[in-house]
């Protein structure tokens, strides 16, 4: 960007969504060009040396249980945690991950799926519908939904769990999907990215030229601002996709029966178990193993467009 | 459809959901907070009955020792964690934004792995790093002559503030990485005409420049911090260091499943949130009132 200072760029969402898009992430690794000129061989192996043992640092837990899903629970506990046992049995420690308990491991993976699945999409569809609302449209009462919005993006989600199992409760939808399902269908932090981008994306003039068309202001939404917003959205369902997968408190809170457990609180169950029978080690080590594997690959494959949607988050600093 | 309408048809399907599992829970909680249960009955078996009981049970909880003692231990905790936490994001990020580091895709997408291992999943995995006989490193400390207890009672909180900053300096970092990037160029080309460091870049240019960047993770990790509950939860079997009621949302949790105190867990859980709030409002407040001096 060559016009803008940082207090220009605050305030100025288009340079911000320009800067967030995916295509221009593209574009080499974006550092400052014109910077190279001072570059000296030692600090670039001092630089890189830094990087290199923090790297370790951020790696260890993931080698470890890479190594160890391998071993037996002897070799566990009798040979270093850092390299191979004896014996090398890591399918066999996969087939018994996943046949433990008649098959739940797999449940509890389906489970999971279907929760953050189900849970992202929906969550983003609604954030957008009403992202766009509160950007496109003037309307009395436009303000008050802005701050009872924001409001609810300060008040920490596990504060709401213990009421929320208490309102479950009493209508009696405790201990099924839905009482999983149902928080995880609003993402306030996702309106906030939506009408943010929203209000840059989608020129007036294009909503204007549709109605005089005669679309529908539905129509509109659908087939005029939701291409436009296809970032934003991207950015919100993997943003709540991660917050519902990793959510711990509100399945322990609203769930008693294993079969419905995603697998965070289904791998806890079984590392629960460890200290009176120790072959659960082995099960919660490989299971761990396997639910790290897809989430890793998702995020390395996936950090160019997190890192846009980063971006939009910190306009609203 | 009237444009009139429009938006309200468009808002409907998020505010009917984001009423009725924030707004409604939150109200409830309120009304739960300033009521009591009263048995009737030696035993209780002449039913319950509902009494408001005013301020009586934040009261209880504000005089609650453990509860209090839980709130000053996690503002320990977010003053060391969020600050070594901040520090090291914003290092990592300055570095790998220089052009003297080596593959700087790769050691970024390393350090933001973590993120993407859910609370629970990377629990396990550090505390089994924790544990002695099963851990590497406990170890490798050993034959070094270092007798580290992860899990002791002194010990084990900041071996949980090793698996939050585990997990979240990557992220920390991309979100001040992407506003460095909004630097524009001409400043580093002044810069270097003026004959500055690397180092005086960073001091000068870098550092106030990403202030607003620093504010948000500042604010998220701090409201983080409030929240603090999986993983001292997850290690409570292996510590005889962490209690019940260890962190503020611990203690909530424990009053209502534990002991059955509906009203003090109330209370604690509305405490939890207008804390988190105003931390929030403050922040935000101390933000915008230096950007405006600038």
């Amino acid at each position: 960007m060559t016009t803008s200072n940082d207090t220009q760029h605050r305030q100025d969402p288009v340079a911000g969504r320009r800067k967030a898009s995916p295509a221009r992430a593209r574009e080499g690794d974006g550092r400052a060009g014109t910077r190279d000129a001072g570059r000296k061989p030692t600090t670039t192996i001092l630089v890189t040396a830094i990087l290199a043992v923090v790297a370790i640092y951020f790696l260890v837990p993931v080698y470890w249980v890479v190594i160890n899903a391998t071993k037996s629970t002897e070799d566990l506990f009798g040979t270093s945690g850092f390299w191979f046992g004896e014996s090398f049995q890591l399918w066999e420690n996969i087939k018994a991950v996943l046949s433990a308990n008649g098959g739940i491991f797999p449940r509890w993976a389906v489970n999971s799926v279907l929760y953050a699945g189900v849970g992202s999409v929906l969550a983003t569809y609604f954030a957008v519908a009403a992202g766009y609302a509160l950007a496109k449209y003037r309307f009395p009462g436009r303000r008050f939904v802005y701050v009872l919005v924001l409001g609810g993006v300060l008040v920490p989600g596990t504060a709401v769990a213990l009421p929320l199992f208490f309102l479950f409760s009493s209508i009696g939808i405790t201990n099924t999907y839905w009482s999983v399902l149902i928080p995880s269908l609003v993402s306030p932090f996702g309106l906030f990215l939506a009408s943010i981008y929203a209000s840059a994306a989608v020129p007036d003039e294009l909503l204007e030229a549709g109605r005089i068309d005669g679309v529908g202001e539905l129509g509109l939404f659908h087939r005029l601002a939701l291409p436009q917003l296809t970032p934003a959205i991207v950015t919100i369902v993997l943003f709540q996709f991660v917050a519902i997968w990793n959510n711990y408190m509100l399945p322990l809170v609203m769930l008693a029966d294993e079969k419905l457990y995603p697998i965070t609180l289904g791998l806890d169950n079984w590392r629960a178990q460890t200290d009176r029978l120790p072959e659960f080690y082995q099960l919660t080590t490989g299971g761990a193993l396997l639910s790290v594997i897809p989430l890793a690959i998702l995020i390395l494959v996936l950090q160019r467009f997190w890192r846009g949607g980063l971006t939009e988050g910190s306009i609203k600093g | 459809m009237r444009s009139r309408s429009a938006p309200w048809v468009l808002l409907a399907p998020f505010l009917v959901v984001f009423i009725g599992t924030m707004i409604v829970p939150i109200v409830m909680a309120i009304g739960y907070s300033f009521s009591s249960v009263e048995r009737s009955g030696l035993l209780g078996e002449g039913g319950l009955t509902n009494s408001f009981a005013g301020f009586e049970n934040y009261v209880k909880a504000l005089s609650n020792a453990n509860f209090v003692e839980s709130i000053g231990r996690m503002v320990l905790f977010g003053i060391v964690q969020v600050t070594v936490m901040i520090v090291a994001a914003t290092v990592l990020a300055l570095l790998l934004e220089t052009a003297n580091a080596k593959w700087p895709g790769f050691f970024r997408a390393t350090y933001f792995l973590p993120y993407g291992i859910p609370g629970v999943i990377a629990t396990i995995l550090w505390s089994f790093l924790y544990i002695p006989g099963l851990s590497p490193i406990v170890d490798v400390l050993g034959w070094v002559g270092l007798e580290i207890d992860f899990l002791g009672p002194n010990m084990v909180l900041w071996s949980i503030a090793n698996i939050v900053t585990w997990t979240y300096t990557g992220y920390n970092m991309l979100i001040i990485i992407a506003q460095l990037k909004a630097i524009p160029g001409e400043l580093y080309e002044a810069a270097k005409i003026d004959g500055a460091s690397g180092f005086k870049v960073a001091m000068a240019i870098q550092l106030p420049l990403i202030r607003p960047a620093l504010m948000l993770t500042i604010i998220f990790s701090i409201i983080g911090t409030l929240q603090l509950f999986a993983e001292p939860r997850l290690m409570q079997t292996m510590s005889a260091g962490i209690t019940s009621e260890y962190t503020p949302n611990m203690s909530a949790y424990a009053f209502a499943f534990q002991y059955n105190d509906v009203g003090m867990a109330a209370a604690q859980a509305v405490i939890i949130a207008v804390s988190a709030f105003l931390l929030s409002a403050v922040a935000l407040g101390i933000s915008s009132w230096t950007e405006k001096r600038r």
